[in-house]
């Protein structure tokens, strides 16, 4: 059978050291009449066989249009070194590194992820890892509730719809109160997204002081990419810094698995869910590195812990770290240079003939409200090798989202013509002027 | 070793190239100050600086890991090539969303669906999500599944969730964190649950059990019938934390054993890397009662073949952002599928016997936690070497330096000194006799020399490191202004 090296002989040496005739008295426990008869498990297919069904499986998906799609997850170019350097077994057939002295490499890579995020984001510290954006979200909605001891979680409208379901679910049973409001007394936080979903830019500075004053935290969820330029948490003051890592060497893959940023102000370290990396020295003063405060941990405080998460995405943690050593200082900055500008000049070719609905400036990601219905523009462009965008209303639809949805200034979306685009360094000049003339066909 | 961040060279691996697009600024009042202090390094300088760290690390594909309750299994690498097929790795998740997109998905959906399937027949489960993104999230989605089924019902006295002192950290916390009170159940002098202390904890205000099945002394909860009743008379609902799936598949099923609802942990059983702490995949299954409970949306298949979405009808509604991991989902199918159905019975027998064999060539010198055959897993006690000074950690630390990964240590809480060891099906007999000569070896250090054992291990990277040091000068990240001195 596969990967199971046992043979015959083997199998009757070692139940007789166990003293047992046979494998099945090993499962004696098990009653009888709970025994498993029958299931419909298909025999077993060869590796060339497993190979052939699932690249034909692979290839029923599209993957080779010219893609404007984001929504929060980004067709962003990955480094050859990042799968080349993650893919080592060394780093990917490791488990939590329980046993510091044999899990340097783990240890030191969370130490260096944590610096990175940190330098990235201008925040204090930063654990590694949680699952995605969504639940990094809802465990800084949880940090904020324990330390403030209040029930109120308010959002600033623009928060990813996605998201917002998610940190509804996860949250319903737990008497929170979570509403729109950039209000910031009494509440526990004030949870604002910048770029928001919808494409907008947003100068939190303010926000930031009127929490502090309040006694409020103020949550920002960002987007890595983006602070190649634009202005970060830290700078305006957050408290908790969280963002969907995908970006950040990461495939789409269809949902995953990506990576939940989280960072934070160093005061609230001790209540912080999460892996947290420290150096410290070995019994002959050479530098080393352990996990550290597990006192937070499930597996040490049980129901009293800071958050149930154990498994998290250290491996998507690395990938980030090497794309963010690989890009670098500059190449970080050139990369989100490269997405604005290239925004930036679609929005300019568009707004000729189109509106741009955003009420704010934006980075790379911005929505058009064309006169026909986004669905048939999509069709007409597919046949085109183009997938234009997502229409949004279909995507709040599906996330049980109030249509029409609100932006900060009020500025309403989800009309039936509204198309989110988005556009990251991988598109050519000869892309952006291909889908210029698609739309401008499409509806004229 | 140096840190990345001390090889400041003024360096620059990746680049766009000369020809940027023409350049339009961005807005000043938004812009950072100045850049991340990334590194600033050569293309070489990174690979062999992650190289180097990987030599300081080891896994499945360079030794034997028996980590209890971890289930380290060799990581096919197939299912690695598989999942980095481009129809896998460069699909948009956001086409789920979008109707006028779903012909592009049929692929996906059709693993997502065949998978779910899969999961269902294995665990005798009505039907399971993907969503879950890792064990202790499919716990957490379970009992907010539970929550969701009681406020339905109007059970709302329902608050409390009983869980054996054996379980697993993350049960507790999964249940606290989703807002119910946690109630320990002890464990009896069969290592099993203590039924009398289970029927006085019973009552109408407990939604839900969490069990582990086989436990975590690696045994399987024989009274599991009466369990069932008892849970289900109460109205209150039988949870399975299939971190232990691996000892009963294709022997026993979950679902006929009485649960209602449970998590599997792909990463465990069904084979895909558990990549330094993660990422894991912990889909979720129900039985009946619950299937309008679960996470939404689920994939149908429509009489026409194509596939569709649906949401369930009292939904707890997203705990993914989309369906998961679905990239660890193709790990897993690809497992299933080269398995089939004889290799997957044949996986939990061999796991089994191995874990077997372990015992009974350690049973006379190290404690076993309880003197009985064991499932896939067995937990010995080092109290024997007590007397000499010499403890479970001392032994994890000398298997170090022999070339093995440690078993887990000090878990499960209930057994002093535990060293609980997980073989799995994939490691040859003589892995496991040259593991077992070497803990007997060490049994024999620890009487006659038991200060080699606590100077150990010598050959690591680094020594025994000091927790305390770091815990009090909690040295986090790397400050620039140290790169700048």
């Amino acid at each position: 059978m596969a990967w199971i090296p046992t043979t015959k002989n083997d199998e009757q040496e070692m139940l007789k050291t166990i003293g047992v005739p046979y494998i099945e008295s090993l499962f004696q426990d098990i009653p009888q009449s709970l025994r498993l008869k029958l299931w419909k498990i298909p025999e077993a297919l060869s590796e060339i066989e497993t190979y052939q069904r699932l690249e034909s499986l692979s290839r029923k998906n599209e993957v080779n249009a010219i893609s404007f799609i984001g929504g929060g997850f980004y067709d962003h170019y990955i480094p050859a070194v990042v799968d080349y350097l993650s893919q080592r077994g060394e780093f990917s057939t490791t488990y939590t590194p329980y046993q510091p002295e044999c899990s340097q490499g783990t240890l030191q890579s969370i130490y260096e992820y944590q610096t990175a995020l940190c330098r990235l984001t201008d925040m204090e510290v930063a654990n590694a890892s949680l699952y995605d954006g969504g639940t990094a979200l809802f465990e800084a909605v949880m940090l904020s509730v324990r330390v403030t001891g209040r029930r109120k979680i308010h959002i600033i409208p623009g928060l990813n719809p996605i998201y917002e379901q998610m940190l509804r679910t996860h949250t319903a049973n737990l008497d929170l109160e979570l509403e729109y409001s950039d209000d910031s007394t009494n509440c526990a936080c004030i949870i604002a997204a910048t770029p928001d979903f919808f494409g907008n830019l947003h100068d939190l500075t303010d926000i930031a002081q009127k929490c502090h004053s309040e006694g409020a935290l103020l949550i920002v969820q960002f987007y890595p990419i983006s602070l190649g330029l634009m202005k970060t948490p830290g700078e305006m003051g957050a408290d908790i810094a969280v963002g969907e890592g995908q970006s950040l060497g990461l495939p789409l893959g269809f949902g995953g698995p990506y990576l939940g940023l989280f960072a934070a102000k160093k005061e609230y370290i001790r209540k912080m869910p999460g892996r947290i990396c420290a150096i410290t020295v070995d019994k002959q003063g050479q530098r080393g590195f352990v996990l550290t405060l597990q006192t937070r941990e499930q597996h040490i405080r049980r129901e009293k812990a800071m958050s149930n998460v154990c498994s998290n995405q250290a491996l998507c943690a690395l990938r980030a770290l090497i794309y963010l050593c690989e890009v670098g200082k500059k190449g970080l900055t050139e990369i989100a240079q490269d997405c604005f500008s290239k925004t930036e000049y679609l929005k300019q070719q568009l707004s000729t003939f189109v509106p741009i609905i955003n009420s704010r400036p934006t980075f790379n990601e911005f929505i058009i409200r064309l006169p026909i219905p986004a669905e048939k523009l999509i069709q007409t462009l597919k046949i085109k090798g183009i997938l234009a965008g997502i229409p949004l209303k279909s995507l709040l639809e599906h996330c049980k989202t109030e249509i029409p949805c609100k932006d900060w200034s009020g500025t309403t979306y989800g009309e039936d013509g509204d198309l989110l685009i988005a556009v990251t360094e991988k598109r050519t000049r000869e892309e952006l002027d291909k889908l210029v003339e698609a739309i401008r066909t499409s509806i004229s | 070793m140096e840190l990345i961040f001390e090889k400041c060279n003024h360096r620059q691996a990746f680049s766009l190239g000369k020809e940027f697009f023409p350049k339009t600024e961005f807005l000043q009042a938004l812009q950072r100050k100045t850049p991340a202090e990334l590194p600033e390094v050569s293309e070489l300088d990174v690979v062999r600086h992650f190289t180097h760290l990987s030599r300081r690390n080891i896994g499945v594909d360079t030794n034997f890991y028996p980590l209890g309750s971890c289930t380290m299994k060799y990581n096919p690498k197939i299912a690695d090539v598989v999942s980095s097929f481009k129809g896998f790795t460069q699909l948009h998740p956001q086409f789920l969303y979008s109707e006028v997109y779903h012909e592009h998905i049929q692929g996906a959906l059709e693993l997502v669906y065949g998978l779910e399937q899969l999961l269902s027949e294995i665990s005798g489960m009505k039907a399971v999500s993907l969503q879950p993104m890792a064990g202790a999230h499919g716990e957490l989605t379970g009992v907010l599944i539970i929550s969701a089924y009681h406020k339905y019902y109007k059970n709302t006295h329902k608050k409390t969730i009983l869980i054996p002192d054996s379980a697993h950290g993350t049960n507790p916390a999964s249940a606290a964190i989703a807002g119910f009170q946690v109630q320990e159940i002890p464990s009896n002098s069969q290592g099993t649950l203590d039924l009398n202390s289970f029927r006085e904890a019973m009552n109408d205000n407990v939604a839900g059990i969490m069990l582990t099945c086989p436990n975590t002394h690696g045994l399987f909860e024989t009274d599991i019938q009466e369990i069932a009743d008892i849970a289900h008379k109460h109205d209150a609902i039988l949870y399975y934390d299939g971190a232990n799936l691996n000892a009963i598949m294709g022997q026993c099923r979950p679902g006929d054993l009485g649960f209602d609802v449970m998590h599997f942990n792909l990463h465990k059983t069904f084979g895909t890397p558990h990549g330094m702490g993660g990422p894991g995949s912990g889909p979720v299954g129900v039985n009946e009662r619950l299937l309008e409970f679960l996470p939404g949306p689920r994939i149908i298949k429509e009489n026409d073949g194509k596939f569709n979405l649906e949401y369930p009808k009292n939904s707890i509604g997203k705990v993914a952002p989309f369906l998961g991991h679905f990239l660890i989902a193709v790990r897993a199918y690809v497992y299933i599928l080269m398995q089939g159905s004889e290799g997957l019975k044949e996986v939990s027998q061999k796991a089994v016997l191995n874990a077997n064999y372990i015992l009974a060539r350690l049973h006379s010198v190290f404690l076993p936690a309880y003197d009985r055959l064991c499932m896939h897993e067995c937990v010995l006690s080092a109290m024997p070497f007590h007397d000499y000074g010499v403890h479970a950690l001392d032994f994890a630390k000398a298997l170090l330096d022999r070339g093995f990964h440690a078993p887990t240590v000090y878990f499960p809480l209930t057994v002093k000194e535990a060293l609980m060891i997980e073989p799995t099906e994939t490691e040859s007999k003589e892995t496991l006799d040259q593991f077992c000569d070497t803990m007997l070896d060490l049994a024999e250090l620890a009487r006659q020399n038991p200060e080699k054992l606590k100077e150990a291990p010598t050959t690591t990277p680094v020594r025994r490191l000091d927790e305390v040091k770091a815990a009090k000068e909690l040295n986090v990240v790397r400050s620039v202004s140290k790169l700048k001195e």
